[in-house]
């Protein structure tokens, strides 16, 4: 069983959440038109070994998405943050002070 | 082998005395002891007979590790196959059975496989039954047949009338076994004020102690053990498990652990689950799971009385029970010394250690010689004789690499170490490869990356003392890791025995055809290594699949180091490159009711239930599953079955009005500024342009193009919607709409809410809808004009303030009627009484299906993950002014193939044909594989008077426009011709909805 960091609950099961996908992903904005870069997005990926960035969402928890970086090799865990970059960035300050 | 009682010592308790079965026989013994030793107490020899060759079989060692005396216990439901009789805790009225065996283990008729044995090599089967010109077909039908004859116990085939349970707990330190390093760690750790759970298999704590005659420092061991034990029960910081294996270690510091409540309860209270699974989350983990004694593969090495030097010596010891009358150790190490001594001393006549090494340990030594024990150097065991049991044993000298034949010694009991193997399982489940030791011939755990620490014989330590001192240092270890002060550890290092090992893994004489076997329980034999090798199998995994060796319930604890040792020296390479398998949990078997808990039956997933359950279940409804929910299926009248029931409620809503609960529908407030233009980029229509108090359907795509879900949006104010999904979809969309504003599009001002329990709905339909509701609605004005298709309003019923939206699923004019969740019961009601007098209906989830298909409305069913906007025909409703998720890959040239699968509708050329869901649709010329396309729903139309479907075809109905596929039904035996049609079959043109 994993043990995920949540910033918002404490370290948590992984069974309490539900895997979100690649987090490296650069969405194309939604106006995008070119069918490549969509299908780079949506379809492309890599499986690297080691360090990777990925979704989690705290689906049985308080429901926030956080980005885990994990270790695909290992499944060390060094770190969540939430997805929302206003929401890091606030827990980052607060952290700060 | 003829075990008898000894008059004294052991940990059992000789005042009591219980009775249990064994092959129909009664049998005593007492409080205390395990199955195991209760038999050879009673002088039980043969308790089982082998998988392979049907060779009698009795008791090997004294733990987990057992190969040889695997019985089935318990009768009818509760019958458990091929359990080992030395990890059973003896209890009043146990009743177990040997195994393997016709008419009896003592005298078994399949014993005639082991005559020609020579014919069944290892990969035989195989060999003979599969491989080219007979196919898969052949092996099937020989596969009966050896399953038959080469097998073990059977399990039961009734449901388990057991309960199971799960429990969670957290620590900072599990420690893994409770021998002499396992307590001292523990005790360590808590005096570090950490909070410890100490989990043993065994029922009671202190491992090796048990049986140990060897002092700890000034102590006896037993002293020292009730010393340790009753200071960790005294803490409160500390968790004691007996009975309880620690099976695996997982990420995280997680481990599983599996307690047996009541097995050993001849009369359990009803309430107690039968097993427990324990999740703990620990910081630190130390893991102090002892060594495993090894056999050697010397001639008939499984003949009952053929015993692990230390089982023999723990029976003796911890159960008072002589193994035989007369024995003879073999070793190849210090340890087989101590299982001499205490073997004589408790009263047990040792004809010879054999040592086959040339000198003996110094103090060890002296004491054989005082006893009168004879020593006899540089030799090994050769063979043992006797049908049954051992009656004597050929034993050989050693030169060099030679061993010759020598004399014969009368035993009934062959005690012999080969050596010792460190439990490494639990540090290989981290991942830790084990390395092997050449002085200590052994693997150890290799390095470990992670809170784990291996204290004991489990990290090659032999002497107790220096067991203690390493459990300390693993103790003192995991404290300072956590913080908290404790003296520097100081690590023995591994060994401790004054003269090394010299490792003995097989005895092979010219001309001693007896087999040797490495692994009795899947019937291995030294001849398999060799012949595996022979053929090419030469790394340690392929051996293990095509030998079986070290599979089953033993996993090869004894085993799989000789073998691997064979198949060394086979391969000319070193042990340490031959490497081992890798070992994954479970440690020891677990049960599955236990990995289960109470997930099971009624609870094997939540049961979700509408506001109005009750009041259904009151009306007569029989409910049916849909998801997670329970919902109404049909409300019979007068003994209607499905089929009768659904046909009325459905044609009187197309006649007068039905009543039908929405609950289930997933509903999410979705609120903010840009609400809005959020909805406009996930649904393929556009919503910041609908007017408040109106509502609109919706689709949404994935971003693959591939449709979503639908369902309606009611906009109730500027920033203010209101969102139903469908009732499957409804997590998998909120959390969509969760992940898009917090990874994608941070910046809108949006925040959605699931509101799916807090409101309770039900859909009113038919001509006579609108009389209905005017009966029971206040506040709103129900007048087409005033309330036209799609609007919302907001009003009053029963009493409680309401929000009613004029939306269609069924085509009648309709209307959903949403109310707080506590005030559906008196809605309903209220609807209920205007309803019946009128002539209405409640109609349930079959009729609901079938009003929809008559409509040509997709479901679930046509939503399978596969569809696009164009296959199902809605490709008009995607906007072209606005950007949306799925709106570039929707346009895939693939998407575009004038062969893709569409949505149409199905009627039989036969109109008394029934029709069925799942169905492939073929040409009529072609009636064969894949089909065309497949039937998606269908129903018995009330309207028309025959069935009809909705279906994919490929082309769609351009391709098909008059004319006649199949729907072919291979599973059900039934081939329908059926005309493609367009799929609406009632009210095309939608008059009916603004009525």
């Amino acid at each position: 069983m994993l043990r995920i960091p949540c910033p918002f609950c404490g370290e948590r099961d992984h069974a309490e959440f539900s895997y979100g996908g690649d987090a490296t992903v650069a969405w194309p904005a939604v106006g995008e038109t070119d069918p490549r870069t969509w299908y780079e997005a949506v379809f492309l990926r890599d499986n690297p070994r080691g360090p990777h960035r990925e979704y989690w969402h705290h689906v049985h928890g308080c429901r926030m998405w956080l980005v885990v970086e994990r270790d695909t090799l290992t499944h060390e865990i060094a770190g969540a943050r939430p997805a929302h970059p206003d929401l890091a960035a606030l827990l980052r300050e607060k952290a700060a002070t | 082998m003829s075990g008898w009682r000894l008059d004294e010592g052991g940990l059992i308790d000789r005042s009591r005395t219980i009775g249990f079965g064994f092959d129909g026989r009664r049998y005593q013994g007492h409080p205390g002891d395990t199955l195991a030793s209760a038999l050879l107490a009673a002088g039980v020899g043969i308790v089982g007979r082998s998988f392979k060759y049907h060779r009698p079989r009795g008791v090997m060692s004294a733990g987990v590790e057992e190969a040889g005396a695997l019985v089935t216990v318990g009768a009818g439901a509760r019958r458990d196959p091929n359990v080992r009789a030395t990890a059973v805790e003896l209890f009043d009225g146990l009743e177990a059975h040997g195994q393997h065996a016709w008419p009896s283990v003592r005298f078994d008729l399949g014993a005639i496989a082991g005559l020609f044995s020579r014919f069944i090599p290892a990969g035989f089967y195989y060999k003979t039954f599969m491989g080219p010109g007979r196919g898969t077909g052949a092996w099937m039908l020989y596969e009966r047949a050896i399953r038959r004859s080469a097998g073990m116990g059977a399990a039961s085939r009734e449901p388990d009338p057991d309960t199971y349970e799960t429990t969670h707990a957290h620590c900072d330190v599990l420690v893994a076994g409770s021998g002499p390093a396992g307590l001292e760690a523990a005790l360590a750790a808590a005096e570090a004020g950490l909070r410890v759970i100490v989990a043993e298999q065994d029922f009671a704590l202190g491992g090796a102690l048990l049986w140990e005659s060897e002092p700890v420092g000034e102590n006896s061991p037993a002293d020292w053990r009730s010393a340790r034990v009753e200071a960790l029960q005294r803490s409160d910081r500390v968790t004691c498990l007996p009975r309880t294996t620690v099976f695996g270690l997982y990420d995280g510091g997680v481990a599983g652990m599996l307690e047996r409540v009541t097995d050993h309860l001849a009369e359990p209270w009803p309430d107690l689950p039968r097993h427990r699974l324990w999740i703990v989350r620990a910081k630190q983990t130390i893991v102090a799971t002892g060594a495993l004694e090894r056999t050697i593969a010397f001639g008939n090495n499984d003949r009952p009385g053929v015993m692990l030097a230390d089982a023999a010596r723990s029976y003796a010891r911890r159960f008072g029970v002589a193994a035989g009358r007369r024995a003879v150790v073999a070793t190849d190490n210090d340890s087989g010394y101590r299982a001499a001594i205490d073997l004589a001393r408790a009263g047990i006549e040792v004809a010879a250690l054999l040592d086959s090494r040339e000198r003996s340990p110094e103090g060890p030594a002296a004491e054989l010689k005082r006893i009168g024990i004879p020593v006899r150097h540089g030799t090994v065991p050769v063979q043992a004789a006797g049908r049954a049991a051992v009656r004597r044993l050929r034993v050989g000298r050693r030169t060099g690499r030679q061993v010759r034949a020598a004399d014969w010694i009368e035993c009934d009991l062959v005690a012999v170490s080969g050596g010792w193997s460190p439990v490494v399982h639990l540090a290989s489940h981290r991942g830790s490869r084990p390395v092997y030791d050449d002085s200590l011939a052994a693997f150890m755990p290799g390095p470990i990356d992670e809170p784990v620490h291996v204290a004991g014989a489990a990290a090659g330590i032999w002497r107790v003392e220096d067991c203690v001192h390493s459990g300390r240092a693993a103790g003192n270890i995991a404290a300072r890791a956590l913080g908290r002060s404790a003296p520097e550890p100081e690590l023995p290092s591994p060994g401790g025995w004054s003269l090394a090992i010299r490792p003995v893994w097989e005895v092979r004489v010219d001309g001693q055809g007896a087999k040797r076997f490495v692994d009795p329980q899947n019937d291995v034999t030294t001849a398999d290594i060799r012949l595996a090798h022979r053929e090419g199998f030469a790394s340690a995994e392929h051996l293990k699949r095509y030998t079986t060796l070290g599979m089953a319930a033993d996993q090869g604890k004894v085993g799989n180091v000789i073998g691997l040792a064979i198949l060394a020296e086979a391969a000319g390479r070193p042990i340490a490159e031959t490497g081992t398998t890798t070992f994954r949990p479970p440690y020891t078997p677990v049960t599955l009711g236990t990995l289960a808990g109470r997930g099971c039956g009624p609870h094997f997933r939540p049961t979700r239930r509408t506001p109005m359950d009750r009041w259904h279940r009151q009306r007569g409804a029989v409910m049916t599953d849909a998801g997670l929910w329970q919902r109404p299926w049909y409300y019979p009248r007068d003994g209607e079955d499905l089929a009768t029931a659904y046909v009325r409620e459905a044609r009187a809503v197309r006649g007068g009005v039905g009543l039908c609960d929405v609950s289930t529908l997933g509903k999410i407030a979705v609120q903010g500024p840009d609400a809005g233009a959020f909805l406009d980029r996930v649904y393929v229509n556009g919503f910041s342009g609908l007017a408040a108090g109106r509502a609109r359907y919706g689709v949404m795509l994935r971003d693959d193009g591939i449709v979503m879900d639908d369902g309606t949006v009611w906009r109730l104010a500027e920033t203010d919607f209101f969102v139903t999904t469908t009732t499957a979809n409804a997590a998998t969309v909120l959390a969509w709409l969760e992940e898009l504003l917090e990874t994608r599009w941070p910046e809108l001002r949006v925040c959605v809410t699931a509101v799916t329990e807090q409101w309770a709905g039900m859909a009113v339909a038919g001509p006579r809808a609108r009389d209905v509701l005017a009966a029971v609605i206040e506040e709103i004005d129900l007048s087409d004009a005033a309330f036209p298709f799609m609007a919302v309003r907001d009003g009053r019923v029963a009493g409680a303030p309401c929000r009613v939206a004029r939306l269609s699923f069924s085509g009648e004019l309709a209307y959903e009627v949403m109310v707080p969740a506590d005030h559906g019961e008196a809605m309903c009601a209220a609807l209920w009484r205007a309803a019946e007098p009128v002539g209405g209906v409640l109609y349930g989830l079959e009729a609901l299906g079938a009003l929809r298909i008559e409509k040509g409305h997709v479901a679930g069913q046509e939503l399978d993950g596969r569809t696009t906007l164009d296959d199902l025909g809605l490709g008009g409703m995607a906007s072209s002014s606005k950007p949306f998720i799925g709106d570039v890959l929707r346009k895939r040239p693939e998407f575009a193939r004038p062969d893709r699968q569409r949505l149409v509708g199905i009627v039989p050329v036969d109109r008394a044909r029934t029709l069925h869901a799942g169905a492939i649709l073929c040409a009529p010329e072609k009636v064969a594989g894949h089909g065309e396309g497949w039937v998606s729903s269908v129903t018995f139309s009330p309207e028309l008077g025959h069935w009809i479907g909705l279906a994919l075809i490929s082309g769609g109905l351009e391709a098909w426009r008059d004319r006649i596929a199949v729907a072919a039904d291979p599973v059900r035996g039934s081939d329908v011709e059926v005309e493609i049609v367009a799929p609406r079959f009632v009210d095309p043109e939608g008059s009916r909805l603004h009525g």
